[in-house]
């Protein structure tokens, strides 16, 4: 078998209680120490990228000329980048609701995506984070149309699999709000049809809303620049549809990545669930720019460990995880964005073929 | 002059507000979708942002030591208050905001349009001591909207009783301002108000009292000194000093046990239904031992009460109660289980932590009560 499913490292059950609690320590020493700082981050960041907003907006107004549609795109681009990741994923994950501001809560907020917030915050921070990369309860894993893992069963449709995930990047959101409507859980029946309709209309709603802002009120509101505006508008939010796939998919489904039956995680202890979800999460190296552009998702073992600790933190903390990781012989998957990015493709075609005997 | 409005901080007219800028942004919201014109305009002043209402303290003004009236002027969002109310004002230390209700002194119509509060200094307390001494003027404080029901009946009382004790002369402050303000061609009711303090120096708003009791007539404004006199204001002082309580709408606003004997003593006169009284603290808070043993919880929009102990998980108590709670991963991860706190005490099952804000969102999977505490649900 080419595979590499790695297994699990032998650890005691002391041990990994051991973990639990040095994890437990690490997250209460950070939750103290958040303060002003903090709250700084993450207002610079909404500032920032408000701005970049304008700016992109105004520059494409004009962008018949050419640099204001190279200026104009390029800072549309990084806001729409900025928004769903360092800000949108991780204020709905409720990273700053201890600032006790109702404009930046998981209550409140919603962002600049296809989908409404509500459904993206079941299947992701419900489903997803409490049953990271255990086959058959975490959707995400594959996101019900891929095969990632040996594990998985082989139908014939997976062959296609390289394909349609590659025509798929550039619609990455559309992606997500059909997947998070669990169009799947109809079919099994674990999704009333009446619940489905209520999804689609509100993610009706909500698509017509953001489609009309790129593609019809802010080309009109251009004149003359109408049709290299709506193409700025495309290219950003095309661009940013291709590196949050990026992002996201360098953070499950690298080769070094563990997946987990649901026998195995039935009587979880709260050691256990750290250890799973390190095991089941991959890191991306790079500067502090890239971890900002990528939402801090780069910390992607940090963040599955400690979904609702600020994200600015995770970069301070990660070398402390990876010791730890260390001393308890728990391997640590990370690496550079190329190589987490071959290696997550290289999944892909793999398990596109069935198991060989 | 142009009328002038809160509505910009007082600096625009208010036709031009209402005409252009308000449309105007209207007109805005599908380009900022799914944000609004305002999260922007916040960037530039928080006082812009009609979403989240703000005011800047302009001016402060030391009331006694402990306590100080707080001069604000409200931004965009604030949609004025009726005489008596209180707001919630949120005030920013070490980054978060913390959330408190202070009444309102302020009569609505002040033509500053500033808003003012005063804070007493609580020996101890996070946000009150932060009000009453280190805030400076510019700070920025959100406004939470006006509330309460301590206030002017629409029909106007030819007599009034006041009383009040400590810092619960503000919210009466508010009416009688608001009765002050009012032309003399509509008639002023006959006042009386009875004010415990410790002393003449620890009693707020005395100079304007005692000048308004000299000018006016129709007020009649006395001050109980607890430590000259070595007692508290009882229900022999009211009877005393006001024979004619009984012909008298009445307002009180104090500590509990000055508020219990009033109701007690109204009560017995079958008269609670001329009485209004508002209370600072809503319950009384149990000892926050990390060993306390839980209490009853009530969801209040549910109508249901249940006991529990200091360990069960505020969801896992409703459910067994029957309350449909929203609910998600159960482990504290997911914030899909966030409820209000309406009152009480809960601690954090995780870090041990203590809360008590009321309007504070709860994860009610990791939380349980201490002590009597009602979730918004
Ligand atoms: C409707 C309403 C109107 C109010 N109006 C005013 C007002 O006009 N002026 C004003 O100064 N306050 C007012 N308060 C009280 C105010 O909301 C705060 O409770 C108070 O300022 C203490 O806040 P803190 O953060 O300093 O104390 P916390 O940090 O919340 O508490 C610290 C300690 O002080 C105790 N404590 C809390 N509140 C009080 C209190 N009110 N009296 C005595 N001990 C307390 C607590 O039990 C705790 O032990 C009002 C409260 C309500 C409910």
């Amino acid at each position: 078998m080419v595979t590499t499913t790695p297994t699990a490292p032998q650890l005691s059950p002391s041990r990994i209680e051991d973990l639990g609690k040095e994890l437990d320590e690490l997250r209460a020493e950070i939750t103290a120490a958040r303060g002003h700082e903090d709250a700084r981050y993450i207002r610079t960041v909404i500032a920032t990228q408000r701005g970049l907003e304008i700016g992109g907006r105004l520059a494409l107004a004009v962008s018949i000329l050419p640099p204001a549609w190279l200026a104009g795109t390029a800072m549309l681009t990084t806001a729409k980048i900025l928004e769903n990741m360092e800000l949108g994923h991780n204020i709905l994950h409720g990273q700053w609701d201890w600032l006790g501001d109702p404009a930046i809560h998981s209550t409140t907020w919603e962002w600049d995506a296809i989908g409404p917030v509500d459904a993206w915050k079941h299947s992701h921070n419900l489903l997803h984070h409490t049953w990271t990369n255990v086959l058959g309860r975490d959707r995400d894993f594959g996101y019900t149309v891929s095969r990632l893992s040996p594990d998985q069963r082989w139908y014939p449709f997976h062959l296609l699999q390289p394909v349609y995930n590659a025509l798929g990047i550039p619609f990455f959101d559309f992606g997500v709000a059909v997947y998070d409507m669990e169009p799947d859980g109809v079919i099994t029946g674990r999704k009333s049809p009446r619940d489905f309709l209520r999804d689609a209309a509100a993610l009706t709603r909500k698509a017509t809303r953001q489609l009309a802002k790129d593609y019809v009120f802010f080309p009109l509101l251009a004149g003359p620049s109408a049709l290299p505006c709506l193409l700025g508008n495309l290219t950003a939010n095309t661009a940013r549809n291709i590196w949050t796939h990026t992002v996201i998919f360098c953070g499950h489904f690298p080769d070094g990545v563990r997946t987990f039956t649901e026998e195995e995680v039935a009587d979880e202890t709260r050691g256990q669930w750290y250890l799973r979800q390190i095991q089941g999460s991959a890191n991306i190296e790079g500067s502090p720019l890239f971890h900002v552009l990528s939402g801090n998702l780069s910390h992607q073992i940090e963040h599955h460990v400690f979904p609702d600790l600020p994200s600015n933190r995770y970069a301070q903390i990660a070398p402390r995880v990876r010791d730890l990781c260390e001393r308890h012989g728990i391997p640590y998957v990370t690496g550079p964005l190329t190589r987490q990015y071959a290696s997550m493709w290289a999944r892909i075609l793999r398990h596109a073929l069935p198991n060989r005997a | 002059m142009p009328p002038r409005t809160a509505a910009l901080g007082g600096r625009l007219p208010e036709r031009l507000v209402r005409h252009l800028i308000t449309p105007l942004l209207r007109a805005a919201a599908p380009l900022t979708s799914p944000l609004t014109p305002d999260d922007y305009l916040g960037l530039l002043d928080p006082l812009l942002d009609a979403r989240h209402p703000a005011g800047r303290v302009t001016a402060l003004r030391a009331e006694t030591d402990d306590a100080t009236t707080l001069l604000i002027r409200p931004g965009r969002g604030w949609a004025g208050h009726r005489a008596g109310q209180y707001l919630p004002v949120g005030a920013q230390l070490d980054g978060s905001w913390h959330w408190r209700t202070y009444s309102l002194t302020s009569p609505p119509e002040r033509r500053d349009g500033l808003l003012t509060i005063t804070v007493k200094a609580v020996p101890g307390g996070r946000v009150s001591p932060y009000l009453a001494h280190r805030v400076r003027p510019g700070t920025v404080l959100r406004l939470g909207p006006a509330q309460g029901e301590f206030t002017l009946p629409p029909a106007p009382r030819p007599r009034m009783l006041m009383i009040t004790a400590g810092s619960g002369l503000t919210p009466v402050m508010g009416l009688l301002r608001t009765l002050l303000d009012r032309g003399d061609a509509c008639g002023h009711p006959d006042v009386v108000l009875l004010h415990s303090a410790p002393d003449a120096a620890a009693s707020i708003f005395r100079t304007e009292l005692r000048l308004a009791r000299e000018r006016l007539a129709w007020l009649r404004y006395h001050e109980h000194h607890t430590r000259a006199t070595g007692r508290r204001l009882a229900p022999g002082d009211f009877e005393r000093l006001c024979p004619d309580w009984r012909e008298r709408e009445t307002w009180a606003c104090g500590p509990a046990s000055l508020l219990d004997a009033i109701e007690e003593h109204w009560g017995r006169a079958g008269l609670t239904d001329r009485l209004h009284v508002e209370r600072f603290r809503l319950t009384p808070l149990a000892p926050a031992a990390a060993t306390a043993v839980g209490g009853p919880v009530r969801f209040t929009r549910s109508g249901v009460e249940t006991t529990t102990d200091g360990s069960e998980p505020l969801l896992e108590a409703g459910e067994r109660a029957g309350v449909a709670m929203p609910y998600g991963c159960r482990r504290g991860i997911c914030f899909g289980c966030l409820a209000p706190l309406t009152y009480g005490r809960i601690r954090d099952l995780r870090t041990g932590d203590i809360h008590d804000e009321p309007g504070r969102l709860l994860q009610t999977c990791v939380t349980a009560a201490v002590g009597p505490t009602a979730l918004d649900l």
